[in-house]
């Protein structure tokens, strides 16, 4: 496909997921009532359906939209700038700190927003951990042992959570802890949204502004630093940005997988390696991977069904399918 | 005139010195080979060039200003590094992976403009690879790969281009293909810096050869006067007979 085949298809097939993703639902809107709640006279909308529009629906589907984008961005700044096509957002333990953070609000009964501070501080000290714990390791190539890092506190928080689980109230905590660890966004609200949106836009403002630059982070840091990139600091300002915008996601959303790692995989098939093109590409199809696949937890069955569930039953087929196809990722 | 002077310059890690000594120039517009056993610090003494390894004594000059004091920015303006051919890990294309050069020239949210990418096809016009322009890098041969990085590096528009042993994993006649490459650069007026495994490599090429030897230290003249039977025997520790037998040099 051209470049420009590429792009149309991608802007269709993202304003159809978002159309799909308003109408559909337990109270379906029509096209007559979103023209009408859009441009229409304020008077003659019924009063529900404005209700579901402005108060639910928006809000969620703006919020699968803007997620899906901010996942997939920052699985692929992620992959370019360790190296590797298995990399996703929470390789430095932002997800398993997040989930730490939750599960402990939610045992000692704070309310939501506690939940997703709780969270947020989680997955923010987490990388900050692993981080200092990597100065340590100089001696160590710097690349894997900041992964291999990640995957030990990873684990570290793992361990928490499990205990967490153990103490908790098995009628009342234990089920939230669980939901919350599934990822959904049944929960999002107005309020949710709003202080959300900000942190995860200015997270993803430098991974595109330094979207051409970060191609140089895939090749060894000698040969990069040879070309006068300054390796060291630009890796730190795009780890920054990947995690707030994993940290922001994961405390109003839960622990959604497989959206970016797969996501940066089909693009990379698409548009290539050069992040110029490839982050856009992967920020669209995440978005739309998300509106899909949120429309489906809330419709295909009468209870709602976990968001992180649904990603993880399409994303890791379709990695095996991946490997199986190309010779390289 | 001298491009780069390395004056008294110890390399090494911190806790082991590999070579110390090294007094030798490079001039504008010369090839300067370099040459050694493995183990003897060819590359340690580019990394050093390139910044990438603090000096553990004596100074690097470069246009008569020590190397650590310019950034890396204006170094890599200044000199560009051509590794060995490696896979890469992202499947980047050919014009990709040359536009890359140009990093040292723009500005920090910039990417290439259209003028960069006429130049980086002229670059793979003049070494005769502009039909692998949109082809993957990963899936081109080694000796293909090695070009593109060369003219990843003219991309650069340095003064010194610094080669690592570039023929390391080429069959002979990309070896060859090579060093014609290089002769052609030369005559265009680029200097060049090359360490190589193949003495007579440096002998096809070379306006200056410098011998490097953990023992004897380094020692450096015309490619006439350092590639003899006896100092290369003495080299890589091996009979001088066995030298002039396998390479045919005189004297």
């Amino acid at each position: 496909m051209t470049l420009r085949a590429t792009t149309i298809t991608l802007v269709g097939l993202l304003l159809a997921s978002l159309l799909l993703a308003i109408s559909v639902g337990k109270f379906p809107l029509s096209l007559t009532d979103l023209s009408q709640l859009l441009w229409g006279d304020a008077t003659s909308v019924n009063h529900s359906a404005s209700v579901v529009f402005w108060q639910i629906r928006l809000p969620r589907v703006l919020a699968a939209l803007l997620i899906g984008a901010a996942l997939a961005a920052a699985g692929t700044a992620y992959q370019g700038m360790f190296r590797n096509p298995l990399v996703s957002p929470d390789i430095l333990g932002v997800s398993a700190g997040a989930g730490a953070g939750a599960s402990l609000a939610i045992l000692l009964g704070l309310s939501m927003a506690g939940i997703q501070l709780f969270a947020f501080a989680g997955g923010l000290m987490v990388v900050a951990l692993v981080c200092v714990i990597a100065q340590f390791t100089r001696r160590q190539d710097p690349v894997l042992s900041l992964v291999l890092i990640g995957i030990a506190v990873g684990t570290l928080c793992g361990a928490f959570i499990s205990l967490i689980k153990v103490l908790a109230d098995p009628y009342t905590e234990l089920p939230s802890i669980t939901f919350w660890l599934l990822g959904g966004l049944n929960t999002i609200t107005v309020a949710d949204l709003s202080t959300a949106a900000p942190l995860l836009l200015i997270g993803i403002l430098p991974l595109w502004l330094l979207r051409w630059r970060m191609n140089l982070l895939s090749l060894p840091d000698d040969e990069a630093r040879a070309m006068g990139v300054n390796v060291t600091q630009l890796r730190w300002v795009l780890i920054v940005a990947a995690t707030l915008v994993t940290a922001s996601a994961v405390s109003i959303a839960g622990i959604i997988g497989w959206v970016g790692l797969v996501v940066p995989h089909i693009c990379r098939i698409m548009t290539g390696a050069n992040n110029v093109r490839l982050l856009p590409c992967a920020m669209a199809v995440g978005a739309i991977l998300l509106l899909v696949t949120d429309t489906m937890a809330r419709t295909i069955s009468h209870v709602e069904l976990p968001l992180g569930i649904l990603t993880a039953m399409i994303g890791a087929p379709f990695f095996l399918l991946l490997l199986m196809r190309r010779e390289r990722l | 005139m001298s491009l780069v002077a390395f004056e008294s310059v110890a390399i090494g890690y911190a806790e082991h010195l590999v070579q110390q000594q090294l007094t030798f120039d490079i001039a504008i517009g010369e090839v300067c080979c370099l040459l050694g056993a493995n183990g003897c610090g060819k590359t340690t003494l580019i990394r050093s060039l390139l910044g990438h390894l603090p000096l553990l004594g004596g100074d690097i000059l470069l246009q008569q200003r020590s190397i650590s004091a310019w950034s890396q920015r204006e170094l890599a303006k200044w000199l560009a590094y051509v590794p060995q051919a490696h896979d890469g890990p992202f499947a980047f294309s050919v014009l990709d992976m040359v536009l890359m050069g140009r990093s040292a020239h723009l500005s920090v949210f910039a990417s290439p403009s259209q003028q960069e990418r006429q130049q980086a096809l002229a670059l793979l016009e003049q070494l005769g690879i502009a039909h692998l322009a949109q082809r993957l890098y990963p899936s081109l041969s080694g000796g293909e790969r090695q070009l593109v990085l060369i003219a990843r590096a003219l991309q650069q528009q340095p003064q010194l281009l610094i080669m690592d042993e570039p023929a390391a994993s080429l069959d002979f006649g990309h070896q060859i293909g090579l060093l014609e490459q290089v002769r052609q650069l030369k005559q265009a007026g680029m200097t060049v810096l090359m360490s190589t495994h193949h003495p007579l490599h440096a002998r096809a090429i070379a306006d200056r050869v410098v011998l490097m030897s953990p023992q004897t230290g380094v020692q450096q003249g015309t490619a006439a006067e350092m590639l003899t039977g006896q100092r290369l025997a003495a080299l890589y520790k091996v009979r001088e007979a066995d030298i002039r037998h396998h390479l045919g040099i005189d004297g």
